[in-house]
């Protein structure tokens, strides 16, 4: 019963805030409420017993993807208007795609995809090490890959934004590490006052250079 | 309907309710008594007194603050987007609230024993760069928008380490439950193994909670009070408690990750006769203290110093730590058993 309610209170906020960030005017109001949709999948997950995924949908795409998008839309300077007028001419595309979707989910339901019994058996241990169990076994060749595919996407992102700027000044910490006293440093005596001199030693002043 | 309402799921959840009054209710307390020991604190470092009129030893003081923050007037600024401001606030409040959930108190005493404890309390964590970025947009002012921008860059680049120094800890403990994590550490702290770790974890919960030495994302010097120079009166004091719940909070999860939560130092006749949860807020309040004594001795980090320590310094430090904790794990056949389904 309250499995059951709590169940379409997710997926009801879900629907609405994933409807909601296709229409909003403003890109940020879109970002927030495609996080509102993460937060109810995670609950979703959390009500058919995958608690480790739903804490990995928070961590990896509420904490870290959205917390991107949030930035590099807050940072943008768009025109409203000029959005506006997009959503007509992408409209029937949009239409395609989504019919596209609803067909198919509508076909998966009919099959035997969406039954119970495709649904993980519950048991004592946690989904964590049942996880971990056949990802580092069963599947490590393609866990190694994905890891692979997701350096590789890391890498031609640095080299595409890495330029060599001229007139940077940088930090080198290693040179600094590396400086000697002898190098930059030279004590001068000067010629004075015998009582003079003794007191410059005496509080150890040395001119930088 | 009738019989739906009289179940005895209305009892459990009065239970739930009442539990979860019983932690927030001295956390709040705690927060309160902080930010006077902060002051006190950094007062004596400082050869000053600190606020010591109200009260004996001034121990009125917070409540004195809270009434005056409560009596000021709400100020909502004309080009602000009503709706984000008065939500970042709270967020932030509500986020260093229910991470609270999972913390073991002592053995059993925790309002929800999740298997994925850590994680979650990692999420959460992980949650608490939104309030900061949604005040520092909705505020439509340049400078709490940069303090936004500061503290969304620091937390995430902070958060990496984290993990992965949390994943050295998931390796000794061979669970994510918070319970067995420090069950684990019955024998030896994973503070004095893993020494370097619990270093960079501190360091990290340092950036993380927008304190000294990195405290760039508020830098009163150059960006007046960060992102939430616009707040004021109550919506101000829901950041300011936020922000001192998210301290103590980030102390537990150093004493439950690296300290033994509520274990005693040994398992000897003067020590074990103190209850568990005493122990636990012992510790905190160590660590807390540590956290004020390195905001009254260091200066703060330049902006490229703090990307530089946290990506090229304890990224790389900590990767290269896990490797070393599994592979001496798995020589030395130490692992802990695990039963695969």
């Amino acid at each position: 019963m309250i499995e059951a309610l709590f169940f379409y209170l997710f997926a009801g906020v879900m629907l609405a805030s994933g409807f909601m960030v296709v229409v909003s005017r403003n890109p940020v109001y879109s970002v927030l409420f495609l996080i509102l949709a993460f937060f109810n999948a995670a609950g979703m997950f959390v009500l058919i017993g995958a608690e480790f995924l739903a804490m990995l949908l928070v961590v990896v795409y509420v904490g870290a993807v959205a917390v991107l998008f949030l930035f590099v839309v807050m940072m943008l300077d768009i025109n409203f208007a000029e959005m506006r007028a997009g959503f007509q001419k992408y409209l029937p595309l949009g239409l395609i795609v989504g019919g596209i979707l609803v067909f198919e989910l509508v076909a998966a339901m009919y099959g035997d995809a969406f039954s119970k019994a495709s649904l993980p058996v519950a048991s004592e241990i946690p989904n964590t090490t049942q996880l971990g169990g056949v990802l580092y076994t069963k599947y490590a060749f393609l866990f190694q890959i994905s890891g692979l595919i997701l350096l590789v996407a890391m890498i031609g992102a640095i080299s595409l934004t890495m330029r060599k700027r001229v007139g940077v000044r940088r930090q080198s910490i290693a040179a600094q590490n590396s400086r000697r006293r002898e190098d930059v440093m030279e004590i001068v005596k000067m010629p004075s006052d015998k009582t003079k001199a003794k007191d410059n030693a005496a509080a150890g002043s040395v001119d930088d250079k | 309907m009738i019989e739906f309402l009289t179940q005895d799921w209305i009892l459990e959840l009065g239970w739930i309710v009442a539990k979860i009054m019983v932690v927030i209710g001295p956390l709040l307390i705690a927060v309160a008594y902080l930010t006077l020991a902060e002051r006190r604190v950094i007062g004596f470092m400082q050869l000053r007194k600190g606020p010591n009129v109200v009260g004996p030893f001034g121990l009125f003081q917070p409540f004195a603050d809270a009434l005056k923050l409560m009596a000021k007037e709400t100020i909502m600024p004309a080009g602000a987007n009503k709706v984000v401001f008065m939500i970042a606030p709270m967020l932030t409040f509500i986020l260093s609230l229910v991470a609270w959930a999972v913390i073991p108190f002592g053995e059993d005493l925790v309002i929800a024993d999740i298997n994925v404890g850590i994680l979650y309390l990692f999420a959460i964590s992980s949650l608490g760069v939104y309030g900061v970025i949604m005040a520092g947009w909705a505020s439509n002012s340049k400078y709490a928008f940069l303090g936004a921008l500061r503290s969304a860059a620091q937390m995430v680049s902070y958060e990496v380490s984290m993990g992965l120094v949390i994943i050295n800890v998931l390796l000794c403990a061979g669970s994510l439950n918070l319970s067995a994590i420090v069950e684990a550490q019955r024998g030896m702290w994973f503070a004095l193994p893993l020494l370097p770790m619990f270093v960079v974890f501190f360091i990290s919960t340092l950036a993380e909670t927008n304190r000294a030495p990195f405290d760039l994302p508020e830098g009163e010097s150059e960006l007046v009070a960060g992102y939430f120079v616009e707040y004021s009166s109550m919506s101000f004091a829901l950041f300011f408690l936020g922000e001192y719940a998210n301290m103590i909070l980030m102390s537990s999860m150093t004493v439950v990750l690296f300290l033994g939560g509520w274990l005693p130092p040994f398992d000897i006749w003067p020590l074990n006769i103190i209850p568990g949860p005493l122990w636990f807020i012992i510790k905190i309040m160590l660590v807390l203290f540590v956290f004020l004594w390195v905001r009254a001795t260091t200066p703060r980090y330049r902006y490229d110093q703090l990307m530089r320590l946290g990506w090229k310094i304890f990224l790389p430090f900590s990767l290269i730590y896990v490797v070393l904790t599994a592979g001496f794990l798995l020589v030395t056949d130490r692992l802990p058993a695990v039963t695969l389904g």
